[in-house]
């Protein structure tokens, strides 16, 4: 039980962390997002109403009287009610509008690949691991190669070779535009269609880097007595591969899973600006591009709280694997 | 230990070491003090090392003996030949010349990160790991938060909210600095915290050595290799994260690296066009660096890591060589 | 220089003359690194049905190396290079094991010969239960037997070693280093195997839980008839536990005799220096684990219990020493 409240206490300290960061960012930068912002919201018609300033000033600082603590209690109750502002970029959509139709792609296409790269890196390095010293070995230095491929030239490469050259797949977009969006077959597989060259950057680019990890473990884990032991017990051996030592050696990369998860998502946003994906990380860079402040820290707060939601996720699933998380002293 | 039993035999000189079960080290590989803190020499390593200083020595040669990489030119996306032997962009600049300066760009934005980062990591987690208490639960939390909080998300809003002409490389650095040493400080917190606990640091503290003596004489050294291989990690990782960020035009205004040129060349529709000479090799550059350093790692690795050390498959000459070939080929391994 | 290693030496008086169960022919295990490590050198002897043969002998003697290798447990770079270790079945038939197919050392492993590990610590799988560790020895050496005979089964031999059977659904960092060892001996009579080696079984443990697990074996040992080879550097406790004693030292067997006979009148230099290294604090050797009331008479170096701990130990003495 402690294991899981020290967990959940973390967790709620990274959020508040992420929510002051995000809160004291456009306040030390330089320059006055909040005038450019107005401009914007002007050259796109909008009317310039005193509670719409008031609630961008709120987000991004200004020269007001009221005190930083102020602020900061105002900016964290509009946050509670889930009022991230007025998108200038897509005026008058309101901020939590634009991320909830663009987070459902993200969400899907990244952890589907997520996982896919993980269960598949976790399973090649049990067996390169465990069958250390044959011709597997000479895998090794090809996840290296992986891992040092930049997301995005992948993502390049991919296209170029699988769609632009093979014509395999499409080039852009997460479905077929003259399709009506919807829980309808030929919508979904035209999104799984565009999205199998997304996912597939995120799986090889990732694949290797849980592969090394595992195999590692897997070869420190051989040398332990409990394998001795399950040798000598007669067990067949992919039951000693399995149950002893890959059940074993997957800990580390379970409870690694929150470092390795920023470095998917950081390469995905690229990945997703490769192929004009209709995600959360093709979203923020046009917020980026059309200085859409209140839009640009909605998304942030948002992919910070997914993947923290998702660290939580495997953190309480490790205390599920390993008994001794579960020890009450 | 192959000689007789001496007959002064007795608990006093038996060998040392030699656990049953455990492979004595050779005596002749074996190797002691500062020697044990490098990696042997085995291919990986000199790949790894071949790779990166290559591509050192191109980023840092190369921009002297290449032309001007912003020269236009109206010859727009030809192919490679005899006058640009990596073709020409959509606005006539040579490829390799572009290439050279962005080499170096790259490179100095990778070192000066990965230095940074790594004084930052070893700050929190070696100090933290040393001192205890309160300090090491203030840090390990402070990393553990700063790791969790996806990096480059953090580094392009703070790159948004950055007018583009103050945004140098030394900003750049900075920010991929501060969002880059978590994942470090958490390794060397671990090495700092067993090295802690070792007979000789013990009694280097109980002798009433200052703790930052400490830390230098006794810690640090120990916890060289690891260091090392988390600079190297830092480098990898500056490197990339550079590259995207400059590949999203988020990039240091005053600078050309390698990401900037992927981000022309996507802007010019190379890949539709495909003009493949104008962005595989930046990438190529990354890649091939990122692989040489990660060799370099993986040799690190194994003296981190003892244990993945690959056993020597050396059919010595076989001590029993009374024993007939057939007998003796008979392997326990089952 | 070269002691009488004749491995058919009787068991020590009391226990009746028994078939050997298992013969060991001029072994040699030979750690190809460079230089190679002769790690066993010639090394022969029987163990007979019922007997303890205990193993003594510094860490580092290669008296680990020689258990591993009857079981052909060694990896590269260990090597048997020559020599036969052969099982004689109860039912009479003779196994050479260094020539055992894979699967067929696989089957043999455990069901006939089972190991008791050192590392009281280590040798469970600190992430499944108790229960899912006993009963993947079931599954695989018994594939045919019911769920419900596997749990019974494990329950018998929790009760055997003194563990209540309840304590199967513990995960092993849940339970005390000599429960532990218990759990693993439990493991290791699953099968009713006719040899059992063990590997320092008590030495990571204080000596009261020692005692009690010792007592046990004994027990087991006389209720259950397996043989064991006992391995451990402590050789007065050798002189408590076994039948007979094979001195090791730097890979041979330097003197294999009646444990009796090497307390009495060690021969080779070497067992009278490992005899003599041990302080002497305990007068009636051998009185208090084999209670067959024959006290060995002292050397002349002994001493009389002297020191802060010798009044404790008097005490454990005399109430049994269990728990």
């Amino acid at each position: 039980m402690r294991y899981y409240a020290r967990k959940f206490g973390f967790y709620l300290v990274a959020l508040w962390a992420a929510v002051t960061l995000n809160f004291f960012i456009p306040r030390m930068m330089p320059g006055n997002p909040v005038d450019i912002l107005m401009a914007k919201l002007q050259q796109r018609g909008g009317t310039v109403d005193p509670s719409v300033r008031r609630s961008y000033e709120l987000l991004l600082g200004a020269d007001r009287s009221d005190s930083l603590v102020q602020q900061y209690v105002s900016y964290l109750g509009n946050l509670l009610h889930g009022d991230f502002g007025v998108s200038v970029s897509s005026y008058p959509a309101k901020v939590s509008d634009v991320i909830g139709q663009s987070l459902p792609w993200t969400i899907v296409l990244i952890g589907m690949a997520t996982l896919i790269s993980f269960v598949l890196g976790l399973v090649l390095g049990t067996v390169v691991g465990w069958k250390r010293g044959t011709w597997l070995d000479s895998i090794i230095p090809s996840t290296t190669v992986l891992a040092a491929v930049p997301y995005f030239w992948l993502a390049l490469i991919l296209a170029a070779l699988l769609s632009s050259t093979l014509h395999w797949f499409p080039l852009l977009g997460g479905y077929d535009v003259s399709l009506s969006m919807g829980w309808n077959w030929p919508f979904i597989s035209s999104a799984i269609y565009h999205g199998i060259l997304p996912a597939l950057t995120v799986v090889i680019s990732s694949v290797g880097g849980w592969l090394l990890g595992m195999r590692n473990m897997m070869v420190s884990t051989a040398a332990e007595d409990y394998i001795l032991t399950a040798r000598a017990k007669g067990l067949r051996g992919n039951r000693i591969m399995i149950r002893y030592a890959a059940r074993n050696a997957a800990l580390p990369s379970v409870a690694g899973f929150a470092t390795s998860l920023g470095f998917v998502v950081s390469g995905s946003v690229i990945t997703e600006q490769v192929f004009s994906y209709p995600g959360i990380g093709g979203r923020l860079l046009q917020a980026v591009e059309n200085n859409d402040y209140a839009l640009m820290q909605g998304i942030f707060l948002v992919i910070t709280v997914a993947v923290l939601g998702a660290n939580l996720l495997v953190d309480l699933l490790y205390g599920l694997i390993d008994p001794r998380t579960r020890v009450s002293n | 230990m192959t000689s007789l039993i001496p007959s002064s035999s007795g608990l006093e000189d038996l060998p040392p070491g030699a656990e049953p079960g455990a492979v004595p080290a050779p005596a002749s590989t074996r190797r002691t003090g500062w020697r044990a803190m490098l990696p042997s020499w085995t291919p990986k390593l000199a790949v790894g090392l071949g790779l990166v200083v290559a591509i050192a020595l191109f980023g840092l040669i190369g921009p002297v003996l290449a032309g001007d990489p912003d020269t236009i030119r109206n010859i727009s996306l030809t192919a490679p030949s005899g006058d640009h032997w990596l073709g020409t962009t959509q606005t006539g600049q040579d490829v390799l010349d572009q290439l050279t300066h962005a080499t170096r760009g790259s490179l100095q934005i990778g070192l000066l990160v990965g230095v940074m980062a790594t004084v930052l990591s070893a700050v929190f987690g070696v100090i933290g790991g040393y001192v205890g208490g309160i300090v090491d639960e203030a840090f390990s939390l402070f990393s553990n938060v700063m790791l969790v909080i996806p990096g480059l998300p953090l580094v392009i809003v703070i790159s948004g909210f950055v007018p583009a002409d103050q945004r140098g490389s030394w900003t750049i650095a900075l920010v991929l600095a501060v969002t880059g040493w978590a994942a470090s400080a958490r390794v060397l917190r671990a090495q700092t915290l067993s090295v802690r606990n070792r007979d000789y640091v013990a009694a280097a503290r109980v002798a009433g050595e200052k703790p930052w003596r400490v830390i230098c004489v006794e810690i640090v050294p120990n916890l060289l290799p690891v260091l090392a291989s988390q600079f190297v990690f830092a480098v990898i990782a500056a490197i990339l994260s550079e590259a995207g960020l400059s590949f999203l035009g988020l990039g240091a205004s005053n600078s050309s690296t390698l990401g900037t040129m992927l981000y022309f060349a996507q802007n010019g529709f190379a890949l539709q066009r495909e003009a493949w000479w104008w962005f595989v090799p930046p990438g190529l550059i990354i890649a091939v660096f990122g692989c040489g350093l990660a060799l370099i790692n993986l040799s690190l690795d194994e003296i981190i890591n003892p244990r993945l050390r690959r056993p020597v498959r050396k059919r010595a000459a076989r001590a029993a060589s009374g024993s007939s070939r057939n007998s003796a080929v008979r392997s326990t391994a089952a | 220089m070269t002691p009488d290693l004749s491995p058919d030496t009787a068991p020590a008086p009391g226990t009746a003359p028994q078939a050997p169960v298992l013969t060991v022919r001029d072994l040699n295990v030979v750690y190809q690194s460079d230089p190679p490590v002769h790690a066993v050198r010639d090394i022969s002897f029987t163990l007979h049905r019922g007997e303890i043969l205990g193993l003594a002998g510094e860490s580092g003697c290669g008296k680990s190396t020689l258990a591993y290798a009857i079981n052909r447990l060694h990896e590269w770079p260990a090597d048997v290079t020559s020599g036969s270790v052969t099982f004689h079945d109860r039912d009479g038939q003779d196994l050479d094991l260094l020539a055992l197919g894979r699967e067929q050392l696989r089957r043999f492993r455990w069901s006939k010969l089972s190991m008791v590990f050192q590392g009281a610590m280590n040798a469970l799988n600190p992430v499944t239960s108790v229960r899912a560790q006993l009963e993947d020895v079931l599954t695989t050496h018994r594939p045919g037997m019911s769920k419900q005979d596997r749990r019974a089964r494990c329950a018998e031999v929790l009760e055997l070693v003194g563990v209540e059977p309840r304590r199967m659904n513990s995960y092993p960092h849940e339970l005390s280093g000599g429960m532990r060892q218990r759990v693993m001996i439990a493991m290791a009579l699953l099968l009713d195997p006719q040899v059992m080696i063990m590997d320092e079984p008590t030495t990571a443990l204080d000596v009261l839980v020692q005692r009690g697990i010792l007592r046990e074996i004994l027990r087991l040992r006389e209720e259950l008839g397996f043989a064991v080879i006992f391995i451990t550097h402590d050789l007065p406790l050798l002189l408590e536990l076994s039948d007979r004693i094979a001195v090791m030292l730097r890979g041979e067997i330097v003197e294999c005799e009646a444990a009796e006979t090497i307390y009495r009148q060690p021969r080779h230099p070497y067992a009278r220096r490992l005899l003599d290294s041990f302080p002497r604090l305990t007068g009636e050797r051998g009185a208090f684990l084999r209670d067959d009331g024959q006290a060995a008479p002292k050397t002349v170096r002994d001493t009389t219990p002297t020191g802060p701990g010798a009044a404790d130990r008097e005490q454990v003495r005399s109430d049994g020493g269990v728990r």
